[in-house]
């Protein structure tokens, strides 16, 4: 029995960057082992990992018991007690439920079942499960010298199945992994998820300061020991819309705290991106971003389950970044000694300092999962259909992308694009993967809007486009972030008075503040976005910069056309916004009233034929205009609407 | 051991005249100068320390010329002299030691240059004035390059390699004067004062912090003031029990001075052979005993300091005194930049009936560090108690003598068969407590078995008395070896720091100290700067707790690497301490627990003590001495 995969390196899977600056490494498909041998021999084979600084695995009970014992948790159920009133026997039996409802039970077992039915699963669902193994190499070192937290980007309820099945499969340490308690409404499915390493958190406890410091302390103790590498979702949850969502801080902090205490030397942060060539939730995402009611779970879901499996869902790349070392992070950021005058165990808001460069290290990581993103050339093409809903010929299509292509990889796009096929053969069979959004008819390439059983209201039928614009949008989303800077830059060329280079800037500084909900775009990085923007355009020949002017040059209109209609969805997204709330929105509206408001206001506006943009009708684009201007950066809804 | 000294039964004649002596001075204490001046004279020096130092003392490395270790013609290492309990013998296992551990062989040699090369030193620029003044007095002084070279430097690595190199001083003092007395002091600082003379106060050289290093930009002529001939016992008030003390006396004579009354101060820093009462004044010095006796600030009961205001000192000897922020603290501490300690009251005890030495295996440091902390916690610390890290204890074994009998050899065998695998300890994990117990007979044993205990419920072991007293052995030495491995491309140095417990403990294997996070992330910065900045062997990095107090330890680290490959080892060793310090400072470390600031810390003054505490004392300074007299410009 072997002990570690063995892969021939003659196989390895072709290398796709071509820009030499930018190192990224070679990808192994991990599924073609599985295709050739016994998926039993490898769910019992012999597991043993390297742990950190050989630490002696600690069993779930003891976990429990040290945090039950621990100083920091006796301090605020002491705390709890006097405010409350109650005996602090009675707080300590309620810590100690949270506990058993929150903790993992790792257990080989359950793990060898799922590394069974999952190399069953992975084999029929997709063609290729790609993981680059120096990324492996490097997690493997980073888990014997500090304690290791693995990032992943959150697309699917799929990705931390698939996390921990590629650590099994690498003969790595097994995370535990923070997940929403949702998950336990689903009973044997949440136990199994327990057993292979989940463990559960309430989606808010904001006050409950019992619950807080039992999560943190149990989080911290596992980090603290090295018992396993920790894994969450810098996100919060899935994204819906295949863009990343801004970060939430507050795990990050507790994972951060012990390195500032000086309780660990270093904390790796390593990032994983997970990028999937078509999502297994595509056209559930589109229906709830609509407030589409989600088909009831019941037999026919379960029929609908093995739909699922006859299709065919393309590969899975599946990078893990650099490890990012907290401590060179925080050199002449954070001051740790100012943690010296107090004592550790009594729990702290973190200092401005601190929560400045938390929030900090959390974009940073989010980009740097966004960089690893592998791109199909299916979505360089839904970002063309996207600005051309009414369809566009063949051998068009096939025309820009291949441009965009080329922009795409000038902008350093980490793109999977076949060299050894004709362009034609590339085009065509990712229009065959995705034919459920779009197809061929004659020459033409356009949606598919799904086929309407019986009569249908026009609403309806609007319903129908939007869900099929909106999952090709989640595609067109996936290159947003390579393309981002440089097209604030065309739209804040296009909206300036002039061409002078500071009111340029003043236009995409507005612009950028905008859209800082929409986008990741790192606090404080305005002008340093802005010069990445310039950089870009000029060198690619879109733009020029003679003295104190950004001009477009003679060749810039296409790119700078394509950048416009890229942004145009969210420009007129937030347009209908600011017009509903000055033109209908009453006095004392609610949130929980105001995003089916906006649906019905923005629907009324596109069957009267005055709006053609239905991603509008997404509520992830209605919260984050909402967010923007409650923000208050933004002047007044009116003078939005003017600028826009 | 310097102070195991069997003189228990005073010796009442001694005594007796001393006092006699000492009763005679204080009657002529505040009579003009011109008597006591020439009676300072007449008293002939017992001190051990010459004035011509190097008469006795390595112009070039630790300690005294006679001993040394070095590498004999079969490899092995021997410790040459008669001094120490070590000296003569062979130490079989240290070379493979050594070279193991260091990456080292003992054919590669980095030998020092054999002598001071005198053009090397820049030429004395003497104020003549002065020096014509100086000589009306009486007072002896120098300016032979020799004199002058000695005490232009502490015991900093940077400052020994440079004089083995035979580098060229950038600037040396320009002349050495020894007063005699406090009078003498008088008159130097006057006349420095009035001919506008930089005064660099020296007592036994020992520095670590770069305290004596003159400052280049310094363009006065810069008077090195030798204090070691002041250097007598003043009286001793038994009634009190205290002893008026000249500053200038090194802790050895100042035991031995007292043990022959009968009394110890019990004050015993690891320098103590060298080191000066007024030195230890100077920086806060802290004794090994301190649990018993208290650090110098607990012993000190009045001072007697010039300045160039005049003469500091308090009106009376209460033990202690709420007349506002006391005084001697502005003194404790200033590192020579306020003026120099001439005299000295202070506590002293009766020789205490018995010293019983004791050791204590862990099966890790950590078990270790909870044992201190609970020790510490009972308020039941022996006169000493110290945890070496495992480092350290392998370290301690290579410094074995060779054993003669087969007997000892198999006793040897047996209880290292027992700890390792009877009892399970990892040979790479265990550690050693070493303690010494004071007091009379009966409450030492009581108070051993009160330890012990303690210690068994950590999972500690007794491991016998030899293995402490090795321990305590191995602080004199320790100093010596450093010359050794200068000798074979290996720099190391010693630092410290003091930290708060903050104790965390579930169980045997799982307990949390801010104490024991400190230790490892200093050690694993160390390792890691040394990798990053080209180091090519793995550096030895070790610790241990040497104090215990209430609230907290102190911790002292010791740092050593093999430096073949590196074109600037100095330098590369500097930025490493650096990095060392900054990762103690962030982890809850003081700045020094008692080396003191010098000029090597001055950079993290403001952040240790704040800006205003920085002014507070930058005022006392101006005020004191408004013209930088005494301008070794050490601490702000």
């Amino acid at each position: 029995k072997a002990c570690t995969p063995n892969y021939s390196p003659g196989r390895g899977w072709p290398c796709f960057n071509t820009d030499p600056m930018l190192k990224r490494d070679c990808f192994e498909d991990i599924l073609e082992e599985r295709r050739n041998s016994s998926d039993l021999k490898y769910a019992l084979r012999c597991y043993a990992p390297v742990l950190y600084k050989g630490v002696t695995p600690c069993k779930a009970n003891m976990l429990k018991n040290i945090v039950l014992q621990s100083d920091q948790l006796h301090y605020v159920i002491n705390q709890v007690s006097q405010e409350s009133g109650e005996a602090p026997d009675i707080i300590q039996e309620e810590a100690s439920v949270i506990l058993e409802e929150m903790a993992h039970r790792l257990q080989i077992s359950t793990v060898r079942c799922f590394a069974f039915a999952l190399s069953k699963a992975f084999k029929t669902l997709f063609q290729h499960v790609c993981v680059n193994e120096e990324g492996i190499q490097r997690l493997q070192q980073a888990i014997q010298e500090h304690p290791v937290v693995l990032l992943p980007s959150h697309r699917s309820y799929m990705d931390f199945l698939l996390m921990s099945y590629i650590l099994y499969t690498y003969d790595l340490a097994l995370p535990v992994i923070a997940a929403g308690m949702d998950f336990m409404g689903m009973k044997f499915v949440g136990e199994m998820l327990r057993m292979s390493g989940a463990f559960f958190i309430r989606r808010s406890f904001g006050g409950d300061k019992l619950y807080w410091a039992v999560f943190s302390e149990y989080v911290k103790t596992m980090l603290r020991n090295g018992f396993a590498p920790i894994e969450f979702f810098l996100e919060g949850t899935r994204s819906r819309t295949c863009k990343s969502l801004t970060p939430k801080l507050g795990l990050l902090n507790i994972v951060i705290e012990p390195f500032f205490k000086g309780e660990v030397f270093d904390v790796n942060l390593v990032p994983v991106s997970i990028s999937y060539e078509r999502i297994l939730e595509e056209s559930l995402y589109a229906r709830e971003l609509l407030g589409v009611p989600k088909p009831k779970e019941s037999t026919s879901g379960l029929l609908k389950a093995r739909r699922i499996l006859s299709e065919d869902y393309g590969s899975i790349h599946v990078y893990f970044g650099q490890p990012v070392s907290v401590r060179s992070l925080a050199q002449g950021k954070v001051n740790r000694s100012t943690y010296n005058l107090f004592p550790r165990h009594i729990p702290r808001k973190p200092m401005e300092e601190t929560q400045s460069f938390v929030n900090d290290t959390a974009y940073r990581i989010v980009r740097l999962q966004e960089d690893n993103m592998v791109l199909k050339p299916w979505v360089l093409m839904a970002s063309l259909l996207l600005q051309n809903l009414e369809g566009l010929e063949l051998s068009v299509l096939t025309e820009q992308t291949v441009w965009l292509r080329g922009l795409a990889l000038s902008y350093a796009a980490f793109l999977d694009w076949p060299d050894q096929a004709p362009t034609a053969k590339v085009v065509s069979s990712s229009l065959a993967l995705h034919r459920g959004l779009a197809c061929v008819s004659g020459d033409r390439v356009s949606l598919v809007v799904g086929e309407p059983l019986g009569p249908v209201t026009p609403e309806e039928a609007l319903f129908n486009r939007a869900v099929s614009v909106l999952s090709c949008a989640s595609y067109r989303n996936q290159v947003l972030h390579v393309f981002l800077r440089p097209a604030m830059l065309a739209v804040a060329m296009h909206t300036a008075a002039s061409s002078k280079k500071n009111e340029v800037y003043n236009c995409f500084s507005f612009l950028w503040d905008m859209f800082s909900n929409d986008f990741i775009l790192c606090p404080g990085d305005t002008v340093q976005d802005f010069e990445e923007a310039c950089y870009l355009l000029v060198k690619t020949g879109a733009v020029q910069m003679p003295q104190q002017d950004i001009v477009m040059t003679d060749i810039g209109q296409p790119t700078l056309s394509f950048f416009n209609g890229l942004l145009e969805p969210f420009l007129q997204g937030y347009q209908v916004v600011c017009r509903y709330l000055c033109e209908e929105a009453s006095e004392g509206l609610t949130e929980k009233q105001y995003i089916p408001a906006v649906r019905s206001f923005a629907v009324k506006l596109i069957l009267a034929g005055n709006l053609r943009c239905y991603e509008v009708l997404s509520s992830d684009m209605q919260k984050n205009a909402l967010a923007a201007l409650l923000r208050g950066k933004l002047p007044t809804q009116k003078a939005l609407l003017a600028r826009l | 051991m310097a102070s195991d000294s069997n003189s228990s039964e005073s010796q009442r004649i001694a005594q007796q005249r001393l006092r006699i002596i000492a009763g005679h001075l204080q009657k002529h204490k505040d009579d003009d100068s011109g008597t006591i001046a020439t009676e300072c004279k007449a008293e002939a020096n017992k001190g051990t320390v010459p004035r011509k130092r190097q008469e006795i003392m390595k112009w070039n490395g630790w300690g005294y010329s006679d001993s040394k270790f070095l590498f004999n013609k079969k490899g092995q290492a021997e410790f040459t002299g008669k001094r120490y309990r070590l000296s003569g013998m062979v130490l079989p296992s240290l070379q493979d030691w050594f070279e193991n551990t260091f990456g080292a062989s003992v054919n590669h040699k980095s030998p020092a240059t054999p002598a001071l090369n005198a053009s090397a030193v820049p030429p004395a620029s003497l104020n003549e004035a002065f020096v014509e003044d100086l000589k009306a007095t009486g007072i002896p002084f120098s300016h032979e390059a020799e004199d002058r070279v000695f005490r232009a430097h502490g015991h900093c690595l940077h400052e020994i390699f440079a004089l083995r190199e035979g580098k060229k001083f950038e600037r040396v003092p320009d002349m050495v004067v020894w007063p005699n007395c406090h009078n003498d002091v008088v008159k130097i600082v006057e006349l420095a004062c009035k001919h506008n003379v930089c005064l660099i106060p020296y007592g036994g050289g020992t520095s670590v912090t770069s305290a004596l290093e003159c400052p280049p930009e310094e363009t006065r002529c810069i008077v090195s003031l030798d204090t070691s001939q002041m250097n007598r016992i003043l009286w001793i008030d038994e009634k009190n029990l205290v002893a008026h003390v000249e500053a200038g006396i090194i802790g050895q004579d100042l035991e031995r001075l007292l043990n022959e009354s009968g009394y110890c101060t019990g004050h015993e820093p690891d320098s103590m052979e060298f080191s000066s009462l007024g030195g230890w004044v100077a920086t806060r010095a802290s004794g090994m005993k301190k649990n018993v006796y208290g650090n110098i600030e607990d012993l000190v009961i009045h001072l007697k300091v010039v300045t160039p205001r005049g003469v500091i000192e308090k009106s009376c000897q209460g033990p202690r005194m709420s007349t506002g922020p006391d005084i001697h603290h502005f003194i404790l501490g200033s590192e020579g930049t306020l003026g120099v300690v001439t005299e000295v009251t202070m506590k002293i005890r009766p020789i205490p009936e018995y010293q019983k030495y004791g050791s204590v295996v862990f099966p890790n440091f950590e078990a270790g560090v909870a044992c201190l902390r609970e020790v510490a916690k009972q308020r039941c610390a022996p006169a000493s108690i110290r945890l070496m890290d495992n480092e350290q204890f392998q370290f301690g074994h290579a410094l074995k003598p060779q054993v003669s009998s087969i007997f000892t050899n198999f006793v040897e065998g047996l209880k290292k068969f027992y700890i390792t695998k009877f009892k399970g300890f990892d040979p790479h994990q265990l550690v050693v407590a070493t303690l010494l117990f004071e007091g009379d007979r009966e409450r030492v044993l009581q108070h051993e078995k009160q330890v012990y205990d303690i210690a068994a419920t950590f999972g500690g072991l007794a491991a016998g008395e030899d293995n402490g007293q090795r321990g305590y052995i191995l602080t004199f030495v320790i100093a010596y070896l450093r010359d050794l491995g200068m000798d074979y491309y290996v720099v190391a140095e010693s630092f410290e720091t003091s930290v708060p417990w903050d104790s965390l403990c579930f169980s045997l294997l799982l307990s949390f100290f801010r104490v024991l996070d400190l230790c490892r992330n200093v050690k694993e910065r160390i390792n890691r700067e040394c990798k990053e900045r080209g180091v090519q062997f793995q550096p030895l990095t070790s610790c241990r707790v040497t104090q215990t107090y209430d609230a907290g330890a102190c911790v002292y680290f010791y740092f050593a690497f093999n430096y073949r490959g590196l074109a600037d080892p100095v330098h590369t060793y500097e930025r490493v301490e650096h990095a060392a310090r900054e990762e103690i400072l962030a982890n809850g470390g003081s700045l020094s627990h008692h080396h003191g600031v010098g000029k090597l810390r001055k950079e993290w003054m403001k952040e240790s003590i704040s800006s205003l505490g920085v002014g507070m004392l930058q005022s006392v300074k101006d005020y004191v001495d408004p013209d930088n007299i005494f301008g070794n410009r050490n601490l702000l």
